[in-house]
């Protein structure tokens, strides 16, 4: 069983909501990115998302541009993220690790070779943000090597492309939260609840990840009455950015993280009440 | 002898009707598509569905032939540089004069038939990317007329060289942003475009200025500058009795040049060879030159050749032309040049700017530095044939912006 199906299975049945922190690999600094994943996970993340940098991230705000800047600077690359998984992996045999990012660097390291090494190093799902589900063939061989592909629905997301993307989404579907890039602040609570809920009419056991725009453990807290998991991007990255040496960088995304983390249970209890 | 392409049976694009493409999905072979974050889709849905119509309504096609007749000065004439072919001294070089057209360029093509859109789809708001400036120009030009508001993104660095061209957007009306992100250049304003397109969906249209991007764009942008070919295939066929041998453009995008070949791509015996960017030449790694020198990729929206590392990052680009400044090319063209029915070749600064002069002191013609790159092609094409062959070259602008970079490049202080 794919370790994503897994979580969110746990989640269900101990009525949780999800926390899913994302990073840009090697950003702050590629020493640390091992340890600030591990202390993700010690500040109660249940999903990592590790973001592939790329020198053109069309979707993304400029939190999250300049951290894919400062990474290319350094030298990160793909096979140095697939290296930090498989680090990751022999502490932490079972927190899901969703990679994150654009295709062009895929499709030069090569579809099929990519997903054999992302699985032998312990990645569970791609989330590629230009790829949506009329292209996904193009990522066929990752699917069969067993990797979940994320797939995003947006609120200009009309009814039967829903319908599509339910069928074809493995893992979890990404609810994003506005029209808008990453990190924008532009977040209104009431349609993306409504839209949530439509989704979860149609598709009971799909969860549904709300991302975009969720700054804090307030924002944090309203999704989680409606969410199965919430995704927190620019925000955590920004915290990051001016953070050097590694007990700063995982001192940093702890003190982030736990009230979020408790916010979240706080609204998950409520909402369970 | 120029090799024609289509001697040998055996040419993948021998029994290829051009004129179908792309496909329902986007597709020219296996370029092109739909390569965009989920909030683009249905936007891009509504926009295919809007232009598919518009372009079978016979009110929309008169209100644009209106426009490019009376507004943009259409048609362009096709002129016989009959004393730089005496100098040359090999086949006849014409001129398509895209030059003439109102702003100066071919740009002005595609933005007027975008902007026609635009209304027709009630959208009140254009975005734009640009980045010599010409189809930043195009679009403020475009946008003023419809009492559209227009915000133009270009790169910080493409700001700096291209000044005049800055200054006409303002005199226009339209709002200049300079993009400071990535290289600072063409692709990053290309970039931001989208990111303010993917914000402001509901009421902005997204003019896009190259034969790139996601579907529709690559065949909407053609289309609009296929007159050029058009036009130019009936002129030909009026002034000369025949089609030209060889036809020749520059390609950074690839706009003006899909707007020449196209109307000829079903003529298997005019052979058609791109002008790309090769900057301080191909070998030092500092060139333009995504056919001759990328490999395939995705960028922006669609699969095509790219210039990127081995770890599948863009890479920075150069050429002395901003306009040629671009890592990416219209995926028409990756498909013109896998199925030979095109080939790419690269002309460097120096050689274009050789041209440049050539051509001013030969025929009082002064072209913008990115059809001086189509004119050193030209000259080369014209070197190696007989004299009764006829080589017809996309003069797509006119060079007035490019002066003072010709000027500090040979170092005169104006």
């Amino acid at each position: 069983m794919n370790r994503i199906d897994r979580r969110f299975a746990e989640l269900k049945a101990a009525g949780r909501t999800g926390l899913i922190p994302f990073i840009t690999a090697g950003d702050p600094s590629p020493e640390h990115v091992v340890a600030l994943m591990h202390a993700l996970v010690e500040a109660g993340a249940d999903v990592i998302e590790l973001g592939v940098p790329f020198s053109d991230p069309m979707a993304d705000g400029p939190v999250i541009q300049h951290a894919s800047e400062r990474a290319l600077a350094k030298g990160v690359g793909l096979a140095r993220i697939l290296g930090w998984v498989g680090e990751f992996r022999r502490r932490d045999a079972n927190t899901p690790v969703v990679l994150m990012g654009y295709l062009n660097p895929i499709e030069i390291h090569g579809y099929a070779e990519f997903a054999d090494e992302a699985v032998a190093a312990g990645v569970d799902g791609v989330l590629l943000v230009d790829c949506p589900l009329e292209e996904s063939a193009t990522i066929k061989p990752l699917a069969d090597a067993g990797l979940h592909r994320i797939f995003l629905a947006a609120p200009t997301t009309h009814d039967a492309r829903l319908a599509a993307l339910i069928r074809e989404a493995s893992g979890f579907l990404y609810y994003v939260s506005f029209a808008g890039v990453t990190g924008a602040n532009r977040l209104d609570l009431a349609p993306v609840r409504a839209r949530v809920a439509a989704i979860k009419t149609l598709a009971p056991a799909l969860p549904v990840a709300v991302g975009f725009g969720v700054r804090d453990a307030a924002s944090a807290a309203a999704i989680a009455g409606f969410a199965d998991a919430v995704v927190i991007g620019s925000a955590l990255v920004e915290q990051l950015a001016n953070s050097a040496g590694a007990s700063a960088v995982t001192d940093a995304a702890r003190a982030f993280l736990a009230p979020i983390r408790k916010a979240l249970d706080a609204g998950s209890a409520k909402n369970a009440a | 002898m120029l090799a024609k392409p289509f001697d040998s049976a055996a040419s993948a694009a021998a029994s290829i009707d051009f004129s179908q493409y792309p496909d329902e999905h986007g597709r020219f072979g296996e370029y092109g598509g739909l390569y965009v974050a989920e909030t683009l889709m249905e936007p891009l849905a509504e926009l295919r569905e809007a232009y598919l119509r518009l372009r079978q309504d016979p009110e929309f096609i008169a209100e644009l032939d209106r426009d490019l007749t009376h507004y943009v000065g259409r048609p362009s004439p096709i002129y016989h540089a009959e004393r730089l072919s005496k100098k040359i001294g090999g086949a006849q070089i014409l001129f398509k004069r895209e030059d003439l057209n109102h702003t100066g360029a071919h740009k002005i093509n595609n933005t007027v038939g975008q902007a026609l859109v635009a209304k027709r789809m009630g959208k009140r708001r254009i975005i734009a990317e640009t980045g010599a400036g010409q189809h930043g120009v195009a679009s403020a030009t475009v946008a003023t007329r419809l009492g559209l508001e227009c915000v133009v993104y270009m790169g910080a660095v493409d700001i700096e060289r291209q000044k005049i061209n800055v200054y006409r957007m303002k005199l226009l009306g339209a709002e200049v942003v300079p993009v400071t992100s990535g290289s600072k250049t063409l692709k990053d304003a290309l970039n931001e475009a989208m990111r303010d397109w993917v914000t402001n969906v509901a009421d902005t249209f997204y003019i896009i200025g190259t034969v790139a991007g996601p579907h529709p764009y690559p065949m909407m942008v053609r289309d609009f500058n296929a007159i050029v070919g058009r036009e130019a295939r009936a002129q030909m066929l009026a002034q000369y009795g025949r089609l030209p041998d060889v036809i020749t453009a520059c390609v950074g995008g690839g706009s003006n040049a899909i707007g020449l070949f196209h109307a000829f791509l079903n003529d298997r015996d005019v052979a058609i060879v791109g002008a790309e960017a090769a900057g301080d030449g191909i070998e030092t790694g500092r060139h333009a030159a995504s056919l001759a020198a990328g490999r395939p990729g995705v960028l922006h929206g669609n699969r095509t050749y790219v210039i990127c590392d081995d770890d599948g990052q863009i890479t920075e680009t150069h050429s002395i032309s901003a306009g040629l400044d671009y890592p990416g090319v219209g995926p028409e063209h990756a498909w013109l040049k896998d199925t030979g029915r095109a080939s790419y070749v690269g002309i460097t600064d120096d050689e274009a700017l050789a041209a440049f002069h050539e051509l001013a002191r030969s025929e009082g013609i002064l072209a913008a530095l990115e059809s001086s790159h189509a004119v050193a092609q030209g000259i080369k094409l014209a070197r190696d044939l007989p004299k009764d062959e006829l080589v017809l070259v996309n003069l797509s602008g006119r060079g007035d912006k490019d002066v003072h970079t010709i000027a500090a490049r040979e170092g005169i202080a104006l």
